[in-house]
């Protein structure tokens, strides 16, 4: 991980120096343990902000919709899956954009600790050798780095960047069959179990539209849930039908475009299991249109695509 | 102060769900939020801080205020106040403060919220003091504490298997005035403020001359970087027990409908959106700069108080990690002259 720092802090610095780019978005330390926060570095001499860490949760393509200036990103393998898409949709300029690649060894959910601690606050954290070391008040646990993954990271095919113009660090094995047995349990639920589940889930939701915001595809200047006129859905959280529809809608919209980077689901303060959902539709795509989202530059979206390409 | 034994604890509160409607910290799934209990075994109260705080509990995310029908003869109108009398069991001192903070809006001398403060009247807050807060807490840089009883009807006090109870007000008085509890003897005493002595916190905010230095740099060019990772979306501000802005719409059908009020985000750009396709906070920017505003100036300016009780929950829950500690430390650290006005 130092190594991938320093690499990452070299060529952001190259960038900057050479003026390839006029900035460079990556990671920084987080405010809080073994978590990272999306950065963004213009002076070549805070490159030292730049860090790698299993806290670079974020999608940071999010961040490089239609910019104005040159930019650098350090992307790791979902990063650069939404990255494919959105050139496809003419939101990112290719000739403005760098893309740093990073294989990615998955990154550790926080909530997943929370679990395990259940109630001990943690205060620090370090990963070393595959292990995780926990330490609190009163307690120190050492925990496989693999039990702490995100799911999203666990069930991963394409850790390693799909695109890139520079890449750091060692690519990493790559899973060899998709693993969709969380889809499959719920495909077994009967209509009225579906609807019981996303009604338990969907009653925790505030509307605060984290879920949205954090998923790089999710970039309509209109969203139909903001819409007045008509006003397809209640403003409300007063039904839960209202949270199931803004969300079940939410879903759709990203078919074929969702890299199931997991964006929406780390960012729902509630702890709503909206992966379920986003796989869901991902499997859907992948057996009627074959298409896995954000693979190759040169294949049509399958929504845009002529009806022969279907299998 | 009294002594209340935790074995109690249940009883009591199946004693106040007769009279009462009572919302406790329950667990739900990873976290814990306060619901609404039928049964005092319900009630978990070894939780450092709820998901989102009680402020829904007086001010819902969502609430009819009035609803409304064509008929033949005219409009039939009913409004729609909650007349409920309601206990808070088992809140922390910093949403308790959240309340106070929130009167000034809701009770000022331009105007008074009949639907929140109906609320407010017929609701009694019973506090759980923090043995051990988290390290994301700063309730002490904003006037508070683990143990202030500011705001609060009752506060606990737990000495492990019993609690210290703290009556603050007639209301709190008034609660307990069934149960005959014994008075609190020396020794529970004692443990009280060992207990309250050990609650340290190990953050700190400074809020020295903050409010000067946002008086002078709304034009300056911090506010173009220091929101750039902000995502725009509310988990900041529906988890805040002070955010307090709202939305009101008509959700009608055929002859009839109801007039609801919805919180809102100014992290939204549909928030300051007005009917001509202007926008006066057009990006990011814009927005974020008005919610460390109105938090640590214009709240100020106003009610001559800070729009935050340092319960942490903003960085606990912000997807990309914004923290408001770092927010108001770098502009803390701007170089401004206050002369420039």
């Amino acid at each position: 991980m130092d190594d991938i720092t320093r690499a990452i802090q070299e060529t952001a610095k190259n960038l900057l120096l050479n003026k390839e780019v006029d900035v460079v978005v990556g990671f920084a330390r987080g405010s809080l343990p073994l978590r990272n926060t999306p950065c963004f570095v213009r002076q070549p001499d805070d490159v030292q902000k730049l860090i790698w860490g299993y806290g670079c949760e974020n999608n940071l393509a999010n961040y490089l919709r239609k910019r104005p200036e040159k930019i650098a990103v350090i992307a790791k393998g979902c990063d650069t899956r939404s990255i494919v898409e959105l050139i496809k949709e003419n939101q990112i300029d290719r000739n403005k954009l760098v893309i740093i690649g990073v294989p990615c060894q998955g990154m550790i959910d926080r909530k997943k600790i929370t679990r395990l601690l259940a109630g001990r606050e943690l205060l620090e954290g370090e990963v070393k050798d595959g292990q995780v070391i926990l330490k609190g008040r009163e307690f120190r646990e050492i925990i496989p780095l693999n039990q702490l993954l995100y799911d999203t990271c666990l069930n991963c095919q394409h850790p390693n960047p799909v695109l890139s113009d520079i890449l750091i660090g060692e690519p990493v094995p790559v899973k060899e069959n998709a693993c969709f047995t969380d889809v499959e349990e719920f495909e077994a639920k009967t209509p009225a179990e579906k609807w019981a589940y996303f009604q338990e889930e969907l009653s925790r939701c505030i509307r605060c539209y984290a879920c949205r915001q954090a998923c790089p595809m999710c970039y309509c200047e209109e969203c139909f849930a903001d819409c007045s006129m008509p006003q397809w859905l209640s403003k409300s959280s007063l039904n839960t039908q209202d949270n199931i529809f803004f969300q079940a809608v939410r879903v759709l919209h990203l078919a074929g475009r969702c890299v199931d980077c997991g964006a929406c689901d780390r960012a729902c303060p509630m702890g709503i299991n909206l992966r379920t959902l986003t796989r869901k539709m991902v499997k859907d795509v992948q057996e009627l249109f074959g298409y896995t989202a954000g693979i190759r530059l040169d294949q049509k979206p399958p929504l845009a695509a002529p009806i022969s390409t279907i299998n | 102060m009294l002594i209340l034994n935790q074995d109690q604890l249940a009883n009591w509160l199946n004693q106040l769900i007769d009279t009462y409607k009572v919302f406790a910290p329950v667990k739900d799934g990873d976290h814990y939020t306060f619901k609404e209990i039928s049964s005092g075994n319900q009630v978990t109260l070894n939780y450092t801080n709820t998901k989102v705080p009680p402020k829904e509990v007086l001010f819902p995310r969502s609430e009819k205020l009035f609803c409304y029908r064509h008929e033949n003869e005219g409009i039939q109108l009913e409004e729609k106040i909650d007349e409920s009398k309601k206990v808070i069991f088992g809140l922390r001192p910093c949403d308790a403060k959240g309340f106070l903070l929130l009167d000034n809006v809701f009770n000022n001398d331009k105007y008074q919220d009949p639907y929140y403060l109906n609320r407010r009247k017929n609701t009694v807050l019973v506090g759980l003091g923090c043995n051990q807060p988290a390290t994301t807490c700063f309730c002490t840089s904003l006037g508070g504490g683990p143990f202030a009883s500011e705001g609060l009807d009752i506060l606990l006090v737990d000495i492990g298997n019993r609690y210290v109870v703290e009556v603050v007000t007639e209301k709190g008085q008034e609660l307990l005035s069934g149960l005959n509890l014994p008075a609190a003897e020396p020794e529970a005493q004692e443990a009280a403020r060992r207990v309250k002595e050990g609650a340290a916190l190990s953050t700190c905010i400074n809020l020295d001359g903050l409010k000067a230095k946002l008086d002078v740099i709304f034009y300056d060019p911090i506010w173009d970087l220091i929101h750039e990772k902000c995502l725009g979306c509310a988990a900041c501000t529906y988890s805040c027990p002070t955010c307090h802005c709202f939305d009101i719409v008509d959700e009608a059908e055929g002859k009839e409908g109801c007039r609801i009020r919805n919180w809102d985000a100014c992290m939204f750009p549909l928030f300051t959106l007005h009917g001509s396709g202007h926008n006066p906070r057009p990006t990011g920017k814009e927005r974020f700069r008005q919610r460390v505003m109105h938090k640590f100036k214009y709240f100020v300016d106003n009610f001559n108080a800070v729009a935050c009780v340092g319960c942490g929950r903003c960085i606990i829950n912000c997807p990309v990690n914004l923290d408001i500690r770092e927010v108001l430390a770098e502009i803390q650290g701007l170089e401004v002259r206050s002369d420039k006005q």
